[in-house]
């Protein structure tokens, strides 16, 4: 369950080995332990990954998830529920590419949607019917802030999470009343191994504002929220700034 | 009939389901819930028909968190009123369906010079939410919790079989129903004993008390030769001021002491809710300045000392029942109260834990200290002889890490938080504050070995 104060007894990471995610159970190790079901593909970094966890004093389980192989998901989710109620899910899991191939490479840019945008989907149609059944729960969706208006420069990777936002805030309307609740988070640039090397845009943030951020939210049951805060004030503006002069910001 | 239904803070949806929250309207959740029309047979039906994520019974809703609710599972609302007055022709006691208010009851019982044996501070709450919580009242030290006054109770097991359970009748499944958070089984009767009163007036003594040192000491010393009694505390108060508070007591009045007016009506049922929290009311009135101010005015309004007043008896033990649907003025986010007790030689624990909630600022309206007399024999049963303090508090930011500091104090001493209250207890706290836990749990296997009885409680606590 999660408590009064918003803190989980269940946490499944779909995605596990994001930095994300890591920070976000690191942020809830410091007020609560929650197991943790670590979901991701085998390999070091999902070794490295649940390492982290129990280092943070908390019980971590393991289990093999991988966002492109859809048709494994729906048993996967349900397996995991049956041992435990899933108190928040987090959908961590993304691809950046190259963003120049993305658009030019079919493979890499079919590759971007299927992980980005098809698994998103896919894991969501399964956690909602677990969370529905379950009669509560929270499934944290890292959305971008590059999906809120899609630019020249990451387009492809922008559709995706366009996509997968427009998805998950869909699928919190239609669980309204079910007990269960969808959280999209939109953060800035967050500068992370993922995007290492790239530099950071204005109103960057760190994996542990994403979390901390994610932490209030599943306490305060929001539906929506944009790390930093005052994105938002910046995105809506920015939404509606005509094409032509869109396409010559330095974004 | 009541006029507040059970449920209260919930919502029917399209679904079938039912979105429901305790008092404290924190962690709402969604639950198929089944209205019970008749007695235990049909109780026993719906028993034997649980779904996988099992039942729980539901009264009013009263408790502040999550026991009464059932995430993704069923739950009862067992029989509404029905009294039998002394059943088996035993004077003085009456047989209730579990799903009577104490409203209800009282206003059958007062007209016959009869009254509760215990009433917490809402009568908007059921006689098996009463047992399955082991409520205590006012004069918890002279009178014990509600366990101590049933006689009997009927209560569906996991089996759907149907019990008659008592003191001295399967003591052990008896007591661990009392105080049992309704996972033993769904009580749907319980035959009580009443005590008399000559009025539904009570006299009233106030003293107001400059800090806790001062009040504390008086309860110590007098509160053995009154029943009733209460100190209302300014938890935001701090300085010499810490603890500042005022104290009541009350007795039944005797028909001697009634004035004209009192005296042309000894005995009247209390009445329902004056006023409601009108729909749309902002949240979040409920902050530090706003409860600053009104404890402040709280404070001086109380006449410094008083004896002798005569009052309603719902004015008295019910202050809060004037105003239907209070919990709202919290918002959306809702509140938590922190109820602990502490034992008699851990007294100062009281003051640490006043002091804590002052200087973090956490706006309590007028919290509630009271002494306890003895414990009953009810593995999960609250009370402990000692004091108890009940704090509500906004469910806002930096809540969570200050009352898990002051389970740490009251735990270390031998204190423990109140399950009907709770919303937030670290599960890994929870045999150390119970340590009879493992007795309770030893019942519960016995009698629903499968787990049937589930509750949203429960599964946060490991229960
Ligand atoms: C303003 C206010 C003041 C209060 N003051 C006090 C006080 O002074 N002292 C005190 O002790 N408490 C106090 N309480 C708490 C309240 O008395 C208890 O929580 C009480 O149990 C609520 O009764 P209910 O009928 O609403 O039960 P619910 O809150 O609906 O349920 C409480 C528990 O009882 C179980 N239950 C209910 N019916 C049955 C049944 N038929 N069979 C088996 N289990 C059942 C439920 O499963 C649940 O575990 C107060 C609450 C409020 C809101």
């Amino acid at each position: 369950m999660i408590n009064a104060l918003g803190r989980p007894q269940t946490v499944l990471l779909l995605g596990g080995t994001s930095e994300i995610a890591q920070a976000v159970v690191a942020a809830w190790a410091r007020t609560c332990r929650p197991l943790v079901v670590l979901a991701a593909r085998p390999g070091p970094r999902r070794d490295a990954a649940a390492a982290h966890v129990e280092s943070l004093g908390l019980e971590v389980e393991v289990v093999d998830f991988d966002a492109e192989r859809t048709e494994e998901h729906p048993a996967l989710i349900d397996a995991v529920s049956r041992e435990h109620d899933i108190d928040v899910a987090i959908v961590a899991f993304g691809v950046l590419g190259d963003e120049e191939q993305a658009w030019q490479d079919h493979a890499a840019a079919t590759r971007l949607a299927r992980v980005n945008y098809t698994g998103a989907v896919s894991v969501g149609v399964c956690l909602a019917d677990v969370m529905r059944r379950q009669g509560h729960g929270m499934i944290v969706a890292l959305s971008s802030v590059a999906g809120e208006r899609v630019r020249r420069s990451n387009f492809v990777y922008g559709s995706t999470k366009a996509g997968m936002d427009g998805f998950y805030l869909g699928l919190g309307e239609a669980l309204r009343g079910s007990g269960a609740g969808v959280l999209v988070v939109r953060p800035g640039f967050v500068r992370t191994r993922m995007t290492a090397g790239r530099s950071p845009a204005p109103l960057s943030v760190t994996a542990e504002q994403v979390a901390d951020a994610v932490v209030r939210g599943v306490a305060r049951r929001d539906e929506l929220i944009w790390v930093p805060a005052p994105l938002r004030g910046v995105m809506s503006g920015l939404r509606h700034v005509p094409r032509p002069l869109f396409r010559r910001l330095p974004l | 009939m009541s006029e507040q239904s059970p449920g209260k803070g919930s919502g029917q949806l399209a679904g079938g389901g039912r979105m429901l929250a305790g008092w404290g309207r924190t962690a709402p959740t969604v639950a198929t819930t089944r209205r019970v029309a008749d007695g235990a047979a049909e109780v026993a039906e719906l028993v034997r028909r649980a779904g996988p994520r099992g039942l729980v019974a539901r009264g009013l809703g009263r408790s502040y968190g999550d026991p009464a609710q059932n995430a993704g599972g069923e739950v009862l609302l067992p029989l509404p009123t029905r009294i039998e007055h002394e059943p088996d022709g035993r004077p003085g006691t009456v047989r209730v369906s579990a799903g009577t208010s104490l409203h209800d009851l009282m206003a059958e019982l007062l007209p016959r010079g009869r009254f509760v044996p215990v009433t917490p501070g809402t009568r908007y709450v059921t006689v098996g939410g009463c047992v399955a919580c082991d409520v205590h009242g006012k004069s918890h030290h002279v009178a014990g919790s509600f366990g101590r006054h049933v006689v009997s109770l009927e209560l569906v097991l996991a089996d759907g079989s149907v019990h008659e359970v008592g003191p001295d009748r399967d003591p052990e499944l008896f007591w661990a129903t009392v105080g049992g958070m309704g996972l033993t089984g769904v009580i749907t009767s319980a035959v009580l004993r009443t005590i008399p009163v000559e009025s539904s007036w009570m006299t009233v003594t106030t003293t107001r008390h400059p800090d806790l040192d001062s009040v504390m000491e008086e309860m110590r010393t007098g509160d053995r030769d009154v029943t009733y009694s209460v100190a209302w505390i300014d938890t935001l108060a701090r300085g010499r001021s810490l603890g500042r508070s005022v104290l009541t007591r009350g007795e039944h009045a005797r028909r001697d002491e009634l004035d004209t007016s009192a005296a042309a009506r000894p005995l009247v049922a209390p009445g329902g809710a004056r006023l409601r929290v009108p729909p749309g009311v902002p949240g979040g009135l409920v902050r530090p300045l706003t409860v600053r101010g009104f404890n402040e005015a709280w404070f001086r309004r109380a006449p410094r000392h008083r004896t002798g007043e005569l009052q309603p008896l719902a004015a008295f033990f019910h202050p809060l029942d004037g105003v239907a649907d209070w919990n709202r003025l919290y918002g959306p986010r809702g509140f938590v109260q922190y109820q602990c007790v502490v034992p008699d030689r851990a007294a100062d624990t009281v003051a640490l834990v006043v002091d804590r909630v002052a200087r973090q600022g956490h706006a309590s309206f007028l919290s509630v200290l009271k002494r306890f007399g003895p414990g009953d024999e009810a593995p999960l049963s609250f009370p402990m002889p000692g004091w108890t303090l009940a704090l509500d508090l906004p469910a806002r930011a930096g809540l969570a890490p200050l009352l898990d500091e002051l389970d740490r104090l009251v735990a270390a001493v031998g204190g423990r938080v109140y399950l009907a209250k709770d919303a937030r207890l670290d599960p890994a706290r929870l045999p150390q504050m119970y340590p009879r836990l493992a007795d309770f749990r030893s019942v519960r296997r016995r009698v629903d070995p499968t787990g049937v009885f589930r509750s949203d409680l429960a599964r946060r606590l490991g229960l």
